[in-house]
C-alpha cells in the first residue's frame, strides 16, 4: 500500500525535515530529538519504533508543539499539508491540534477529565473547532461513539470515565480524535496499558477508521508484533535519531542497520524456535544526557570502527524506499 | 478400567509432575469479601482464584497466563503463602503448607522465593547492592562470619553476571536490566528450589529482555531451579516454558505442554488469546485470518454464570450458560475445561 502511495508521486501529508528538540533538565541540556526527518502520506500508517529514550514520543509531541516550557525546537521544519507548523502562532496551532491533527495517548484514564461526562468531552471539540451548537454536537457524539463500537451510545453520553473499562476509555479517546475528521492521527503507545485481546480490537478499529477516512496515522510503539500487523512503513529510532526506515515488509525481511538486526533477533516470537538462547544486544540503551560523540549505537555495535565513534552517520538511501544511518559493515 | 482410573492414567500422561511434584496445588480458592457501609456488612464475594489445581515437576518452567483479573498473580502469592487461602491445599516438597503459621513457614520460605516485575520499586534505594543481595541471609541467620558473607555475595553477583566491584553501589546507579539481575541474585541467596517470577521481564526494554530471559534459562539449568512463571507476553512464555496453564476469571481453562498449546490451542479462549497476539513478521500477519474476539474480560466482582467465557465465546451452547465445565484430561494429554470437548 505504501509503495503505491509513494509511487503515485503525491506530496506527503506530513514532512518533517531535520528536526531537533532539546530540553533543559537538572542534568543540563538534553537533546532528545537530533536531526529527525520523516514523512507520512494520506491513508498510510507509519510506525515509529524504539526503546525508552529513543526519542519516539518526543518526536510525536514536537509535531504538535506539546513539549512544555523546558523544551525547545532548535531547528527543523514540520510541513503539514503545505503549511510550516513551526511558523504558526499559538492560536493558529490550537486550530490544528485536535482538529486537523489528533493525538491518542497511552493512558486513557489520565487523558480523560474524570469530572466531565463522556458526552461533554466528545462534544467539546466539535463546539470549539467546528462551531456546532451543544445540541448538534451531542447528536454527533452519539454517532461517533457508535462508530467506535461503544454499545448503547445514547445512554453512555451521561456516564463518567470511571464507569468505563480501559478498552472502552480508549474507544472514547478514539471517538474524540475522530470528532473533527483529522487528516493525521498520532497514536502514542495506544494499547500498551490494555489486555492483548482488547489491544487487537483497538488497533483493528484504528486501522479500519484510517482506511475509511483516508487519514494518515503515526503509530508509536515498542512492540515489533504490533508494527508487523498494522504498519505500512516503519522508522526505527535510537538515541534521538532515525537509524533506519523502510516499508514494513522490507524492514523485517531485510533489516540493514545493526541495531534493527539485533532488535529483530532478540525478540522471541510465536513463530520462533523456543528454548534456544535468544540473541542479545550487549550493553544498555543510551543515556540521552550522555551520548557518545559518534553513532549512538557504536558502543553496542559488533561492527563499530573508529569512524563510527567520531561522526554521526547520516540517513541515506540504500534501496527503493529503504534508508539507513550507518557507515556500513558490508 | 474404571472411569476414574482412565482419568488418572490420562492425567499421568498429561502431567510430567505426577510422580514427585515439587509443588502441588489442589482446588485452590482465594476469595475476598466485598463489604459496604460503616458496619462493613458483607454484600458479596470476589472469587479471585476459584478452584485452581496444577503440579510443578522439579526443574520445569510452568507458566500461568491470562489477562487482567484472571487470578494469575493472586495464585502465585497464595502459593508463597503471602496471600490468605480460602480453601484448597498447597503441597510444597511433599509438605502440606496450606495452614502453616508464619514461624513454621519461615524455613520453607528459604526454598521458595519471588522475582518481582518492577526492578525500580522492589529494591531499597538506600541500601548498597551488597546489602540488598545479602539481606535474606542475614534475616534467616545464615550470614556466617564477615568474610564468608562477603564471599557468598560475590558468588551470587558473579552468578547473575554482575561484576563484584559493583557491590558498594546503590540501585539508582544501575540500569533496569542490571537491577533485575540484582533482584534475581537476592532471590537466589537462600538456595531456593522454586522461584515464583511475576512478570520478570515486562518492565524491561526489548533489547534487555532477551538478556534476562537467557540468564533465567541458564540459571535454571545450572541450579536445577523450578519456575512458576507469570506473564502476559505470550511470546516470552512460549520461549521459556515447558507447560502452560491459561486462566480466565479465576479458573484454569486449559493446561498443556508448550508445543501442544501453542501449535493447536483447543479452548476457545486460548484460541482467541493466541490469535490476538501479533507475530513480528508482516508476511505471516498479512496471511493470517484475523478473527478478533468480541467484548472485554468481565468484572471479577460479577462474573458470568456457567462457563465464565460463554458471553464472548463463538461456540457457546445453552449448557455453557448454566453449567461450569470441569477441567478434564483429553486424549492428547492436555486438560481442558470446555463443554465442546465433553
Amino acid at each position: 500500500m505504501s509503495e503505491a502511495i509513494a509511487a503515485s508521486g503525491a506530496p506527503a501529508l506530513l514532512r518533517v525535515e531535520n528536526l531537533s528538540v532539546r530540553f533543559r533538565t537538572d542534568r543540563g541540556m538534553v537533546r532528545a530529538v537530533d536531526g529527525v526527518s520523516l514523512h507520512v502520506h494520506a491513508g498510510e500508517t507509519l510506525a515509529i519504533v524504539g526503546e525508552s529514550g529513543s526519542g519516539k514520543s518526543v518526536t510525536a509531541l514536537s509535531l504538535l508543539r506539546l513539549i512544555g516550557d523546558n523544551g525547545e525546537i532548535e531547528q527543523g521544519r514540520i510541513l503539514f499539508d503545505g503549511v510550516d507548523l513551526g511558523r504558526l502562532s499559538g492560536a493558529e496551532m490550537r486550530k490544528v491540534r485536535g482538529n486537523r491533527i489528533a493525538m491518542i495517548f497511552q493512558e486513557p484514564m489520565s487523558s480523560l477529565n474524570p469530572v466531565l461526562t463522556i458526552g461533554k468531552q466528545v462534544a467539546e471539540p466539535l463546539v470549539l473547532h467546528q462551531g456546532l451548537s451543544w445540541q448538534a454536537a451531542r447528536k454527533r457524539a452519539v454517532e461517533l461513539l457508535a462508530r467506535v463500537s461503544i454499545p448503547d451510545p445514547v445512554d453512555r453520553l451521561d456516564s463518567y470515565p470511571h464507569h468505563f473499562s480501559g478498552g472502552m476509555r480508549q474507544r472514547v479517546m478514539i471517538a474524540m480524535a475522530l470528532a473533527c475528521d483529522p487528516k493525521l492521527i498520532i497514536a502514542d503507545e495506544p494499547t500498551t496499558a490494555l489486555d492483548v485481546t482488547v489491544q487487537a480490537q483497538i488497533l483493528a478499529l484504528l486501522k479500519a477508521l484510517t482506511r475509511e477516512t483516508g487519514a494518515a496515522q503515526i503509530l508509536i510503539t515498542h512492540d515489533l508484533g504490533v508494527v508487523a500487523r498494522y504498519a505500512d512503513r516503519v522508522a526505527v529510532m535510537y538515541g534521538g535519531r532515525v537509524i533506519e526506515s523502510a516499508s514494513a515488509r522490507e524492514l523485517y525481511a531485510n533489516p540493514k542497520h545493526p541495531y534493527t538486526q539485533g532488535l529483530m533477533a532478540s525478540v522471541p516470537s510465536l513463530d520462533s524456535d523456543p528454548g534456544r538462547p535468544l540473541q542479545t544486544i550487549p550493553g544498555q540503551p543510551p543515556d540521552l544526557a550522555n551520548l557518545p560523540p559518534g553513532c549512538a549505537f557504536a558502543p553496542r555495535c559488533a561492527y563499530a570502527r573508529d569512524l563510527c565513534r567520531q561522526g554521526k552517520p547520516p540517513l541515506e538511501s540504500i534501496g527503493p524506499q529503504h534508508e539507513r544511518a550507518c557507515y556500513g559493515y558490508e | 478400567m474404571s472411569e476414574s482410573a482412565v482419568a488418572q492414567a490420562a492425567t499421568a500422561a498429561a502431567d510430567p509432575a505426577a510422580g514427585d511434584p515439587l509443588l502441588q496445588v489442589d482446588d485452590l480458592k482465594v476469595h475476598f469479601p466485598v463489604t459496604e457501609g460503616l458496619l462493613k456488612r458483607q454484600v458479596g464475594t470476589i472469587k479471585a482464584v476459584d478452584g485452581v489445581s496444577f503440579k510443578l515437576a522439579r526443574g520445569e518452567t510452568f507458566s500461568l497466563v491470562g489477562e487482567s483479573g484472571c487470578g494469575k498473580s493472586t495464585t502465585a502469592l497464595a502459593v508463597l503463602r503471602m496471600q490468605t487461602v480460602t480453601a484448597g491445599r498447597i503441597l510444597f516438597e511433599g509438605v502440606d503448607v496450606t495452614h502453616h503459621s508464619a514461624a513454621r513457614m519461615r524455613p520453607i520460605r528459604r526454598r521458595m522465593q519471588m522475582v518481582y516485575q518492577d526492578p525500580f520499586g522492589s529494591l531499597n534505594p538506600r541500601m548498597k547492592v551488597s546489602a540488598i543481595i545479602g539481606e535474606p541471609l542475614v534475616i534467616h541467620g545464615l550470614a556466617g562470619d564477615r568474610e564468608a558473607h562477603r564471599a557468598r555475595i560475590r558468588e551470587l553477583m558473579a552468578l547473575v553476571g554482575l561484576l563484584p566491584d559493583m557491590a558498594d553501589r546503590y540501585p539508582h546507579e544501575f540500569s533496569g536490566g542490571q537491577r533485575q539481575r540484582i533482584g534475581i541474585a537476592r532471590s537466589l541467596a537462600l538456595d531456593p528450589s522454586l522461584l515464583v517470577c511475576d512478570e520478570p521481564v515486562s518492565a524491561l526494554d526489548v533489547s534487555i529482555q532477551a538478556q534476562v530471559v537467557n540468564l533465567m534459562m541458564d540459571l535454571q539449568r545450572r541450579l536445577g531451579l523450578t519456575y512458576l512463571f507469570i506473564a502476559h507476553d505470550l511470546s516470552v512464555v512460549r520461549h521459556i516454558s515447558n507447560r502452560v496453564a491459561v486462566m480466565y476469571l479465576g479458573r484454569i481453562v486449559e493446561i498443556a505442554d508448550r508445543d501442544v498449546l501453542f501449535n493447536a490451542p483447543k479452548h476457545p479462549y486460548t484460541e482467541a488469546l493466541l490469535a490476538a497476539v501479533p507475530v513480528a513478521n508482516p508476511e505471516i500477519e498479512a496471511n493470517r485470518a484475523q478473527q478478533i474476539i468480541k467484548g472485554e474480560v468481565p468484572s471479577v466482582r460479577n462474573p458470568p454464570s456457567g462457563c465464565h467465557f460463554h458471553p464472548r465465546c463463538v461456540h457457546a451452547m445453552p449448557r455453557c450458560r448454566v453449567e461450569s465445565p470441569a477441567l478434564r484430561p483429553r486424549d492428547d494429554g492436555r486438560l481442558i475445561a470446555c463443554h465442546l470437548y465433553d
